[in-house]
């Protein structure tokens, strides 16, 4: 049984592969219910990551496996923030438009359904760009909800 | 590393896929070495039996995504059984059950495609 904590902070830096992927789980899980999470919450915010950490590998580096993804987890009861950051391409969120599954089905495209499942996912998503070209998504779920 | 294991058998004329661990972008190509094998041997009538699968994300969904219309223009289809509720909500979140059948029973799914001739 793993005791709850009321506040504190951990942080992984991965390189960027996909076998990686299953590494970030493990840590975001461990986190998830050291904070208390209920297991269907932590498994909505491991996939999140998962989404998040996936579209970083893809987009921003391009499956080059040099790059760093830094996952910092903050959690100060109720609030459970996580920050990933990047340092590959730059991408506008507001340019990806929300997946159609029939137009999908259509045309046979299998991307962009991870943003749109990150979004239904957590209580808030926000992107930024910080300095050094660095690129940063911030994901946030509540313990009450 | 993610544990993912992928397995096929024929039940009479269609092709069942165990799907078992976690499927995700690293596992994922996988699953498609399958469904390539499939389309190979010109084989379209597939269920894939979820049982075992721990775990999905969008880069297994899209999987499916990209080979059904294949099947379904071939007088197949891909059916889905045997999914674990937390499995199936993923699938439920991205509107799946509009266009995807999914069965409790691995016999169920079978027996459709028979139904259908």
């Amino acid at each position: 049984m793993n005791s709850v904590n009321k506040i504190f902070e951990k942080e992984l830096l991965v390189k960027s592969t996909t076998d990686n992927l299953a590494v970030i789980r493990d840590f975001i899980k461990s986190a998830a219910n050291q904070s208390g999470f209920s297991e269907d919450s932590t498994g909505k915010i491991i996939l999140a990551v998962d989404e998040a950490c996936t579209n970083i590998i893809k987009h921003a580096y391009k499956y080059s496996p040099e790059g760093n993804i830094l996952i910092k987890i903050k959690f100060n009861d109720p609030k459970f923030s996580i920050s990933i950051t990047d340092e590959g391409s730059h991408f506008d969120p507001n340019k990806v438009p929300e997946p159609d599954l029939r137009e999908y089905y259509k045309q046979k495209r299998i991307g962009g359904l991870g943003m749109f499942l990150i979004k239904k996912l957590m209580d808030e998503v926000n992107y930024s760009t910080l300095s050094g070209n660095k690129n940063q998504v911030i994901l946030v779920k509540y313990l009450s909800n | 590393m993610a544990e993912f294991n992928v397995n096929l058998r024929d039940v009479g004329s269609v092709s069942v896929i165990d799907v078992k661990g976690y499927l995700d972008a690293h596992t994922a190509p996988e699953l498609e070495n399958i469904f390539n094998k499939l389309l190979v041997e010109k084989q379209f009538k597939v269920v894939v039996n979820f049982d075992e699968l721990k775990y999905i994300s969008s880069a297994g969904l899209g999987v499916f995504m990209a080979y059904v219309e294949t099947m379904r223009e071939n007088k197949g289809d891909i059916k889905f059984s045997n999914m674990k509720e937390n499995v199936y909500n993923i699938f439920d979140l991205l509107g799946f059950p509009i266009l995807y059948e999914f069965y409790k029973e691995e016999k169920e799914a079978v027996h459709k495609f028979s139904d259908q001739g």
